[in-house]
C-alpha cells in the first residue's frame, strides 16, 4: 500500500515549550486518519507543520515520498480546511472554488467546467453565483472542502471543521464527510477533540497528549484495548478504580489477576500488560461493561453491591450514578431502557457484575513523594 | 392626545442644525451670491458670470486648477502605496505587544503643528540644510544642491502630512481581516501579489476609500505645504484663492474660485466612489 504522508520523529519547540514531541506516523493512500486529543495537546501545531505554516524543529515530513523541508504552504500538495473554514467573503462561491486553479494559471473554460463538476460532487450544483453569507453552515462546509479538493491534493488536512456547527448538523456532517471521503478517495488527516467524530469517521485514530502520540490504532481497538491510562480515560466513558494485585495465575493459557479494591471487593481480571503481585493499579471499567442484577447462574462474574444515588436519564445513554456501600467511590453504570430496570430508584441496594475480560488494568504511575517515602534505612 | 412637539429631538438636533446652517450653509450661499456678482464697466455691482468666465479665459487659472487636481490624486495614491505596507506590518506582522507602540510612533509627529513639521523638512532639505551638509562632508556633492522648491519636495511634504489620515482607517480595516483568510489563500497557492489583490485590498476597500477621501480633500485644500515647499513654480489653487481675497481684494473672484474647488473635489470623490463601487454612507462609517 502506498504511503501518502509520512511523519518521522517530528519535534516542534517554541522557546522552552515542546508543543510536538517526537511524533512519527504514516498514513496510507485513501485512508481517513484522525488525530484526537484535548485542546493544547499540540495537534494543531502538528497539522500546521504538515501544511507548511510551521517548520519542524527536527524530524522530517514526507508527502508522496518527497521531503517537505523548506517548501512553503503554497507549493505543497496538501490543503488545509480551517476551523472557521476561512471562505473568502469578498468572492462568490464559484470564485472561492476557482481561486486555487486560477493561481495555477489554468485556462478559464477549464476552471469553469471543473468548478461546476466540483459543486455537483459536493451536492451544491448551480451555486456558483451565491454569496458566501447566503449559505447555511453545512453548505459552507462543503464549499470549503470543494475549494481544496479541486486542487486534487495528496492529503487533505482538516482542523476541527465541524466544531462551529450545532449538534444535529454535526452528526449529519460526520456521516456526509465520511461518505465524501470514500467517494473521492483522497487521504484525509482530521484533527479533533471530539472522540465521537474521530471514532465514527476514521480508519485509524492517533490519540495525542502533551505533544506525544499515546496510541495509534483502529477506533475499535482504541475503545476495547487502550494501551495507556490516558487513552482509557479519554476515549469513551470509563470508571476509574484503585486496586492492588494480590496474585497472578494461569487460566487456560490466559493470565488472570486477583485484585483487591480499598473498599474490600475482590475481583478477577484478565491481564493484558505486565503485572506483578503487589502492584498498585488503576482499574478501568466502562459503564456499559457493568451488568445490573446479573443472573445468579452466571459463573465467573465479578459481583459487588452498589447503592443507587441518582438516575441520569438521557434516552439510550441513561446512566445510574451509584456509590459503593460505606464508601464515597462513585461509579457510573449504563441503564438500558428496556423497562427491565424501571423499578430501580435512588437509595436502592442493587447487585452489579462485570466479566473478567472487560476490565482494563494499568500499573499506577509512581508518585515522586511515594518513591521518596519507600527509601528504607 | 394631540401629538405635541418632541422636545427631546429638538434639543439634540438644534446644535447640529445651527452649526450646519451658520458655519456651512450660510457662508456657502454667501460665497455663491458673491461669485455670481461682479462690477460692470461703470463700477456698479450686478449679476455677472464674468468671474467664472475669467477662470476659463486665463490659462494660469485653469492650468493651476488642473495641476492641483492631478497632484492631489497623485499624492493620495502615493500615500496609499506607502501607508498600506506600514498598516499591514503593524496589524499582521509585528507581535501584538508592539502594535500600540508603533501606532503611537506614527501618530507622534502629528502632535506638533503642520507648520513646524514643514519647517522640519525645510531644515533638512534646503541648500544649507542638514542633508546637503552631510553630502558635502562625505564628498558626494561638490556644490550644495537646492532640494526644496520643486514638485518632488512638495509632493513628499504633502504625502508626509497626509499619512496619518490614511493609516488610521487602514489599521482598523486590516484589524478586522481574519488572518485565516490570508493563510487559506496562501495554502491554496496564492503568492504575495495575488493575496494582496484578491484578499487584502478587496477587504480593506471601504477603509482605503474613506482614507483616500480624507487625504484627497486635505491635500486639495492644503495651503501651507505647497506654498512653503513648492516655491515659486509650484502653484496650488488655494494660493490663487488666497491671492484674490487678500492680495487683489477681489472677493467676488475668490468666491468663484472657491466654488470651483468645491465642485472639483465633489466631482473627483463621486468618480472615485463610482469606480470602486462604494457608497459614501458606508465608507464614512
Amino acid at each position: 500500500m502506498q504511503t501518502d504522508l509520512s511523519v518521522v520523529r517530528v519535534m516542534k519547540k517554541f522557546q522552552d515549550f515542546t508543543a510536538v514531541d517526537c511524533v512519527s506516523f504514516d498514513v496510507e493512500k485513501g485512508k481517513f486518519f484522525s488525530i484526537l486529543g484535548p485542546s493544547g495537546c499540540g495537534k494543531t501545531t502538528l497539522l500546521r507543520m504538515i501544511s507548511g505554516f510551521f517548520e519542524p524543529t527536527s524530524g522530517t515530513i514526507e508527502i508522496n515520498g518527497r521531503n517537505m523541508a523548506g517548501i512553503p504552504p503554497n507549493k505543497r500538495p496538501v490543503n488545509l480546511i480551517f476551523q472557521n473554514l476561512a471562505l473568502f467573503p469578498m468572492m462568490n462561491v464559484g470564485q472561492n472554488i476557482a481561486f486555487g486553479l486560477e493561481r495555477q494559471g489554468e485556462k478559464r473554460h477549464v476552471i469553469q467546467t471543473k468548478t461546476a463538476q466540483m459543486l455537483e460532487r459536493v451536492g451544491l450544483p448551480g451555486f456558483e453565483k451565491k454569496k458566501v453569507d447566503q449559505l447555511s453552515g453545512g453548505q459552507r462546509q462543503r464549499v470549503a472542502i470543494a475549494r481544496s479538493l479541486i486542487l486534487e491534493p495528496a492529503v487533505l488536512l482538516l482542523d476541527e471543521p465541524l466544531g462551529a456547527l450545532d449538534l444535529k448538523l454535526r452528526e449529519q456532517m460526520k456521516i456526509e464527510l465520511k461518505i465524501l471521503q470514500t467517494q473521492v478517495g483522497t487521504t484525509f488527516v482530521y484533527i479533533t477533540h471530539d472522540q465521537s467524530e474521530a471514532l465514527v469517521m476514521s480508519d485509524h485514530v492517533a490519540v495525542m497528549n502533551k505533544g506525544r502520540f499515546e496510541q495509534v490504532d483502529t477506533p475499535r481497538n482504541l475503545y476495547s484495548k487502550p494501551s495507556t491510562p490516558f487513552v482509557a480515560r479519554f476515549v469513551g466513558e470509563n470508571n476509574q478504580w484503585d486496586a492492588r494485585v494480590i496474585s497472578l495465575e494461569e487460566h487456560q493459557g490466559r493470565q488472570v489477576a486477583a485484585i483487591m479494591t480499598p473498599e474490600g471487593n475482590q475481583f478477577e481480571a484478565l491481564v493484558q500488560g505486565q503485572l506483578t503481585p503487589g502492584d498498585e493499579i488503576d482499574l478501568f471499567l466502562r459503564p456499559e461493561a457493568i451488568v445490573l442484577e446479573p443472573d445468579a447462574a452466571i459463573e465467573g462474574l465479578n459481583r459487588f453491591f452498589i447503592i443507587v444515588r441518582s438516575i441520569l436519564f438521557d434516552g439510550a445513554n441513561s446512566r445510574i450514578l451509584a456509590l459503593l456501600p460505606e464508601s464515597d467511590r462513585e461509579i457510573q453504570i449504563s441503564l438500558p431502557q428496556t423497562r427491565q430496570f424501571d423499578h430501580i430508584a435512588p437509595g436502592d441496594r442493587v447487585e452489579a457484575g462485570w466479566s473478567p475480560e472487560s476490565g482494563m488494568m494499568f500499573v499506577k504511575e509512581k508518585n515522586m513523594y511515594k518513591d521518596a517515602g519507600t527509601v528504607t534505612p | 392626545m394631540k401629538p405635541g412637539i418632541r422636545w427631546g429631538l429638538v434639543i439634540f438636533i438644534s446644535p447640529v442644525l445651527a452649526w450646519l446652517t451658520l458655519l456651512i450653509v450660510l457662508p456657502q450661499v454667501d460665497m455663491f451670491i458673491m461669485a455670481i456678482r461682479a462690477e460692470n464697466p461703470l463700477g456698479e455691482m450686478g449679476f455677472s458670470l464674468g468671474n467664472f468666465k475669467l477662470f476659463f479665459l486665463e490659462p494660469i487659472y485653469w492650468r493651476t486648477f488642473a495641476r492641483t487636481a492631478i497632484f492631489s490624486v497623485l499624492v493620495t495614491f502615493l500615500t496609499f502605496l506607502i501607508t498600506m505596507p506600514v498598516a499591514f506590518y503593524i496589524t499582521k506582522v509585528v507581535s501584538p505587544k508592539f502594535q500600540g507602540f508603533l501606532a503611537v510612533l506614527v501618530l507622534m509627529p502629528f502632535w506638533v503643528s503642520e507648520l513646524v513639521r514643514v519647517y522640519g523638512w525645510m531644515i533638512l532639505l534646503r541648500e544649507s540644510g542638514v542633508i546637503n551638509h552631510f553630502l558635502l562632508k562625505f564628498g558626494v556633492l561638490e556644490q550644495p544642491m537646492e532640494m526644496l522648491y520643486n514638485d518632488v519636495a512638495m509632493v513628499m511634504g504633502l504625502v508626509y502630512t497626509s499619512m496619518l489620515f490614511m493609516l488610521v482607517p487602514l489599521l482598523s480595516a486590516l484589524e478586522s481581516l481574519d488572518n485565516n483568510l490570508i493563510e487559506a489563500a496562501y495554502d491554496l497557492g496564492g503568492n504575495v501579489w495575488s493575496i494582496a489583490m484578491r484578499i487584502v485590498i478587496p477587504h480593506c476597500l471601504p477603509g482605503i476609500v474613506s482614507g483616500s477621501i480624507v487625504v484627497f480633500m486635505l491635500t486639495l485644500g492644503n495651503y501651507l505645504t505647497p506654498n512653503l515647499m513648492g516655491g515659486k513654480n509650484g502653484l496650488w489653487f488655494t494660493e490663487q484663492i488666497y491671492n484674490q481675497f487678500i492680495a487683489s481684494f477681489n472677493w467676488n473672484q475668490g468666491s468663484a474660485f472657491g466654488f470651483l474647488l468645491l465642485i472639483l473635489s465633489s466631482g473627483i470623490i463621486w468618480l472615485g466612489l463610482k469606480l470602486t463601487h462604494q457608497r459614501l454612507g458606508k465608507v464614512v462609517q
